[in-house]
Order: C-alpha cells, then sequence, then structure tokens
C-alpha cells in the first residue's frame, strides 16, 4: 500500500477555500458524513439478518470523498457512479428512507425495489445511478456532460455545468474508461472522472492490478485532461483542492482526472473474507477517521486552532438525531409492500404496452417510481 | 469415491487438469489467494504458483483477448469471468476473435480455450449476475457452450472441454454450486461435448432442460401423479445440441416442455421447437411448450423466483401439455 504517502499539497492556510465556510455549513458536512457511516452500520446489519439481498458494498470509511466533493458542486451538476453508492447518493440528497426501502428490494425504494443496493437514482437530485458494471459508468459520464454543455452551448438553455463522474481504483484498468478519457478531452466535455482510491480491486491491492499504480494521474495527463491527487481522507481538504478544481472545469468546460486517495473500512462486500489485508492496516487507517477528524476540528476552539463551531452536548444530540432517521428509514423500509408480483414482473421495461411483448404475462407500467 | 459439490468437483478437474498439461493456465480477477468470487480456483495458486493461476485486472476485454492471444500461441488458457453479465466487455473477443479464428485461418490456427462462467439466478444476485446468456453465444458459429449442472458431468465435461481444439464456454450453474453432492471419481475421465443425458426415462411427455432447472424439474416430477411417466433430459451441452436425443424421445412420447431460465423469446427452446417440428411433426400429439423467464429485465431477489420457472409452474406445463 502506497496510500499512506498521498500528496496532500494543500494551499497556503490562509487562502483555502474552506476558511470561509460557515460553521453551520461544516456542522451539515459532519452530519451528511455522519448520517453515511449510520447508514452503512444499520446497512450492515440488514444485511446480516437477510433482510437485504443481492450484494451490498458498504462505503464506510470513504465519507469524506463523496461529501467533499458533492459539496464543492451544485445541485444540479450530473452526477453518476458505480455500485459502492449509498454514500453518494444520501450525500446527494436521497431520502435515507428510499435508500433503504430499495435495499429491501420495496416498491419505495428509488428504483421500485427492482435495483437494489448497487442502482441508486435520483433523477429530481441529478443523481444518474448507482452502476453495476466496472468501468461502464465511465462514458456515461461523457454524455451526461456532453449532454450539459449542448443544452447550455447549441440550445443556449440553462447554464455552465460539471458532471462527476466515480469510479474505483479497480474501473481504471477497464477499457471504456480510456475511450471516455479520449473522448472527453478531444471534445472538452466538462466531466471530472473521480477515482475513489481504496486500493483494492475486490481482492487485488493497486499495486498488483494497475501499471504504475503510484502516479495515476499520468493517465489523465496522457489524454491532456488536467490532473491532480487529493488525499480523501480530509474533507476539508477535499474542498480546498477540488472546490477550485471543480469551478476551473466548469468555467472552461473542460475535463478534470482526480486521484482520489481513501480507504474502505469493511470488505470489498458483504461476503468477503478479506484475506488480502491485515486488521492493522484498517487500524491504522482508521486511527485518522475523516468523521472524528473533522468533528474535532468543529469542536477546537479557534484560539487552539479549530473552527469552534460544534460543542459536545451538539455532537452528542446530532448523532442521536441522525440515529434516529435511520432507525426510521430501517422500519419504515421494514413495512413497506413489497413489489407486487403482478404489477411489477413485467412492467418499466418499454414505454409502450403492446400485446405481444412479454409472452407469458400482460404488460404494464406498474407503479409510478416514487422519485419521478 | 469422494461426494463432491460442484464448486469442488470443477476444482478437482482443474487441478488435475493442470497436472496434466502444463500448457494449461488460468486467469482472472481474484482467482489467485482469493479463489475467485465463488471460490472454484481456491487453493491452485498455492499449488500451481502465480504463472499458471494469474490475478488479472479488472478489464474482461483484456483478460478474454489475452486468452485468445494464448491459445493460438501454443497455450490452452482457462479465463474465468467472475459473472455472466461481465461477458459484455468481453463480449467483442469471444465473437468476433475466438469464434472466427478458425475459419478466418481456414483451420490453420484454432482456439482451444474454455471460458468459465458461473451464470444463472436463484441466489438473491441482482440484475447483471443472474442472466442466462446461453442463446447469445449460441447464436455465434464457432463457440461451443456446455452448461453442465451436476459435479459428475462438470468434471467429465470440463476435462472435455479444456482438450478441445475449439473454444468452449463453460457455464457453471452457481445455483448448484453447493447444494448437490454426489460421487465423483478420482480417476481422469471425459463427458463428450454434444451428448445430453436422460436423467430419467418415461412414455408419456419429454421434458428438455440444462442447467438449474434440472433440479427444479425433478421437483415437478415428484409432484406428479404416479401413473405419469416423464422422460427428462439434461442437454448439458448447449451447442453442439444433442438433436438425436431429443427427437427420439419426443418421437416416443408425442409431447415436450422445453424449460430454461432464459427470456422466452428468442430462448433455446424457440430452437429446440423448431428442431422438433422439423424432425417429428407427424409424432406430435400437442404443440411443445415452453416454460421459460419472461421478456423482462432479471427482477432484483424479490421477484426472483417468480421470473424463474420453479417448480409449480413447471409442473403446470407439464400437465398442461399432457392435458392438450
Ligand atoms: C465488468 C465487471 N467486472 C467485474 C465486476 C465484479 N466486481 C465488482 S466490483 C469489483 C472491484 C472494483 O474495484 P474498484 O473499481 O476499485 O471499486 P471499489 O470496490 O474499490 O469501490 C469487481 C471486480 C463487475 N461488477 N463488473
Ligand atoms: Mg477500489
Amino acid at each position: 500500500m502506497t496510500q499512506a504517502s498521498a500528496s496532500t499539497s494543500s494551499p497556503r492556510a490562509a487562502d483555502r477555500p474552506s476558511d470561509g465556510l460557515s460553521g453551520e455549513t461544516l456542522c451539515k458536512w459532519l452530519y451528511d458524513m455522519q448520517l453515511i457511516r449510520e447508514f452503512e452500520t444499520r446497512t450492515m446489519q440488514a444485511y446480516q439478518q437477510a433482510k437485504i439481498g443481492g450484494f451490498c458494498h458498504i462505503y464506510s470509511g470513504q465519507e469524506a470523498c463523496a461529501v467533499g466533493t458533492i459539496k464543492s458542486v451544485e445541485d444540479d451538476d450530473p452526477i453518476v457512479l458505480a455500485y459502492r453508492d449509498h454514500g453518494h447518493a444520501l450525500a446527494r440528497g436521497l431520502s435515507p428512507r428510499a435508500c433503504m426501502a430499495e435495499m429491501y428490494g420495496k416498491l419505495a425504494g428509488c428504483a421500485k425495489g427492482k435495483g437494489g443496493s448497487m442502482h441508486m437514482f435520483d433523477k429530481p437530485h441529478w443523481l444518474f445511478g448507482g452502476h453495476g458494471i466496472v468501468g461502464a459508468q465511465t462514458p456515461l459520464g461523457a454524455g451526461l456532460a456532453f449532454a450539459a454543455r449542448y443544452e447550455w452551448e447549441v440550445l443556449g438553455k440553462g447554464k455552465k455545468k460539471v458532471s462527476l463522474c466515480y469510479l474505483g481504483d479497480g474501473a481504471i484498468d477497464q477499457g471504456a474508461f480510456h475511450e471516455a478519457l479520449n473522448l472527453v478531452s478531444l471534445f472538452s466535455i466538462p466531466v471530472i472522472y473521480i477515482i475513489e482510491n481504496n486500493g483494492y480491486s475486490m481482492g487485488t491491492a493497486i499495486e498488483r492490478h494497475t501499471a504504475n499504480h503510484d502516479d495515476l494521474i499520468s493517465r489523465g495527463k496522457s489524454y491532456g485532461i488536467k490532473s491532480i491527487e487529493i488525499d480523501g481522507f480530509d474533507v476539508l481538504n477535499v474542498y480546498d483542492q477540488f472546490k477550485p478544481f471543480a469551478d476551473e472545469c466548469r468555467d472552461l468546460q473542460r475535463p478534470g482526472f482526480v486521484d482520489l486517495k481513501t480507504y474502505r473500512y469493511m470488505g470489498h462486500s458483504m461476503s468477503d473474507p478479506q484475506k488480502y489485508r491485515t486488521k492493522d492496516e484498517v487500524e491504522t487507517w482508521k486511527e485518522k477517521d475523516s468523521i472524528a477528524a473533522l468533528a474535532s476540528c468543529l469542536l477546537t476552539p479557534e484560539s487552539e486552532g479549530g473552527r469552534g463551531c460544534l460543542s459536545e452536548d451538539d455532537w452528542k444530540s446530532m448523532r442521536k438525531e441522525i440515529a434516529e432517521i435511520v432507525r426510521d428509514a430501517v422500519q419504515f423500509a421494514e413495512d413497506a409492500p413489497a413489489p407486487e408480483v403482478g404489477a411489477e414482473l413485467y412492467s418499466d421495461v418499454y414505454i409502450n404496452p403492446m400485446p405481444q411483448l412479454s409472452p407469458m404475462g400482460e404488460y404494464t407500467h406498474g407503479e409510478k417510481n416514487p422519485l419521478l | 469415491m469422494p461426494q463432491l459439490t460442484l464448486v469442488q468437483a470443477i476444482n478437482t478437474a482443474l487441478a488435475q487438469e493442470m497436472e496434466r498439461d502444463d500448457r494449461v493456465l488460468i486467469l482472472g480477477e481474484d482467482v489467485g489467494p482469493n479463489g475467485g468470487v465463488f471460490r472454484v480456483t481456491e487453493g491452485l495458486q498455492d499449488k500451481f504458483g502465480k504463472d499458471r493461476v494469474v490475478d488479472t485486472p479488472l478489464d474482461e476485454s483484456g483478460i478474454m483477448g489475452s486468452a485468445i492471444g494464448l491459445a493460438i500461441g501454443g497455450m490452452r488458457p482457462i479465463p474465468e469471468i467472475q459473472f455472466e453479465g461481465f461477458l459484455g466487455p468481453a463480449y467483442d473477443q469471444l465473437v468476433n476473435h475466438a469464434a472466427r479464428m478458425r475459419t478466418r485461418t481456414r483451420s490453420a490456427i484454432t482456439v482451444p480455450m474454455t471460458v468459465r462462467v458461473p451464470v444463472g439466478g436463484g441466489i438473491h444476485a441482482p440484475e447483471l449476475h443472474s442472466d442466462s446468456p446461453e442463446a447469445i453465444y449460441t447464436h455465434s458459429p464457432g463457440l461451443k457452450v456446455v452448461m453442465p449442472c451436476t459435479p459428475y458431468d462438470a468434471k467429465g465435461l470440463l476435462l472435455s472441454a479444456i482438450r478441445d481444439p475449439d473454444p468452449v464456454i463453460f457455464f457453471e450453474p452457481k445455483r448448484v454450486y453447493r447444494s448437490y453432492r454426489e460421487e465423483v471419481p478420482d480417476e481422469d475421465y471425459t463427458i463428450p461435448i454434444g451428448e445430453a443425458k436422460v436423467v430419467s426415462e418415461g412414455d408419456d411427455i419429454t421434458v428438455v432442460t440444462w442447467g438449474a432447472p434440472v433440479f427444479q424439474c425433478l421437483g415437478a416430477l415428484d409432484n406428479l401423479p404416479e401413473d405419469v411417466s416423464v422422460e427428462l433430459i439434461d442437454l448439458r451441452s448447449i451447442y453442439p445440441l444433442d438433436v438425436d436425443t431429443i427427437v427420439e424421445s419426443v418421437k416416443k412420447t408425442g409431447r415436450c416442455v422445453v424449460v430454461h431460465e432464459a427470456p422466452k423469446t428468442a430462448g433455446m427452446g424457440a430452437e429446440i421447437s423448431a428442431l422438433i417440428q422439423e424432425n417429428c411433426f407427424l409424432y406430435l400429439e400437442a404443440p411443445v411448450q415452453r416454460c421459460a423467464g419472461f421478456d423482462t429485465i432479471m427482477p432484483y431477489y424479490k421477484l426472483e423466483l417468480e421470473y424463474l420457472p420453479e417448480t409449480p409452474r413447471i409442473q403446470n406445463a407439464i400437465e398442461e401439455c399432457l392435458a392438450y
């Protein structure tokens, strides 16, 4: 693991963009990160109780990545990503209830319980999923950004947008990603590829799965794309570096490439014996936990170098409130009705019900998606 | 004789063939220390080393393409694709190179490669992890496609596949991986590609299936009245297809139900029905029935068993066909 040596060359303390953030904003970020952590903890419990099926990829450890980057862009900048998607969905505003119900396979889920853990979608929040084929979302990110630029430049509507496309370090090995990089550079498409580099592709450590692993940004650069490395464990640092980067990509309507160094605390999925790493390695990362670090910064008085915008009591009641919200989401998912076979098995394949479409069942539209 | 699961039988066959032929090598994502997603290659890297059990990057196109290169370069590669849904990125290599190399070179160069792929539903996995794409690859001349469902057949067919001079897609029904054990001989034996197996003999109706539904069909047979005599055929090989065994059986019974997990439209059931009417039209007492998956995307697990041809639906289809 070479993660520990991640470059963290933040701008000088005085002109850090995060210095301008209000205490309220920072507390909201802490709230969002803690919400993801708590949500994932309860997700693991539900999975272990066989309430959640399919495969389930836990985001714990990486919270600063989703929160720091998503808070650096506008709410209507499009986002597309892979299957480790609960954290981004929550950070983007997907209701914890719809997120949990989706994993429970319930109708109230964001994809009507037909997608599960890997398929978090929230069109009103400009979240375009949650996709299961590793790397396949990267050309989609190019297309989303292309559409946004087309809308602004050709149709003369809307505004300058920048799209975010997340992928893992494993996904950079896929051919589709390289095709996407070439295309977005050639056409100057405003999408930022954010590699959440947690050092592993399933059970294969980065030095065993990708060439030149300690210089990933050379790939972006080789396509002529502006590329930077960011320590993704410190949410303020993520913001400080990513915000100006994203602003520039938006302004100049051009692509970006970010090697965002992070670490996942849990196994690749819920069924991972983790033979490929030691408990010590995991513990070392947990010591610099991003949530604990942000909380401590907000709790520490300004006179001692912190932000002093949070009291111990506030922090305690914040965690309590979050625990309650997640408990409520679980209860909601438990109680929500399952998709009804007659209506849902044959629906949502095409827009127009046609008599010959589904030879063994009447084709219908099924229930309206709760998020549309 | 040891009692083995499908996973163990495949693992044993791989180990024995690697022992026998040092040109055989395995490549895939996490096939090494992890032993693959389903632990089918567990222990093989310890035994044969990193040169012969190769953990690849996450790049199905690269895995498949380089396996084809290895094969035409004289090796016997066994690429593993973690789930059938991930064949997508490898499709181009499989269909445009592996399948066509022999014809393109007029048999000067062949592709002796065995692609191992877990297939099918029934394990509560999401979409992309539960599909049955056997018809897609059958529709590509040049590829052989097999799908054994018992440990015994899996070992024999895998050894045939690895020794075959042409590319074989070896689909492993993941629902059966650990759910069924049987005696598997230690010694080397092969089952020819292209031979179906008559699982149970009968006179009233023929049921043709393959993969995990074989077990669902057996369940349906148990539920039928005792005086109904069903001939159950497990194809084992999808392509080449054992037309003779099917035709001989249907000539005897006059009725046939084809059962598969894949969507009904343009599934293998359609091909088999066509072959039956071409070969035994005058023997038929009833239209050939297809009991299959629906023409929709495989749903997440709450609806999974509604999608798959489970025992009650198969039983229904058999009864309807008998009553015609
Ligand atoms: C095309 C394809 N191949 C393989 C897989 C199985 N798979 C799912 S995640 C994964 C590892 C991906 O690692 P990375 O991109 O680093 O993301 P992380 O899990 O670390 O977030 C693999 C091999 C898949 N889903 N799609
Ligand atoms: Mg990773």
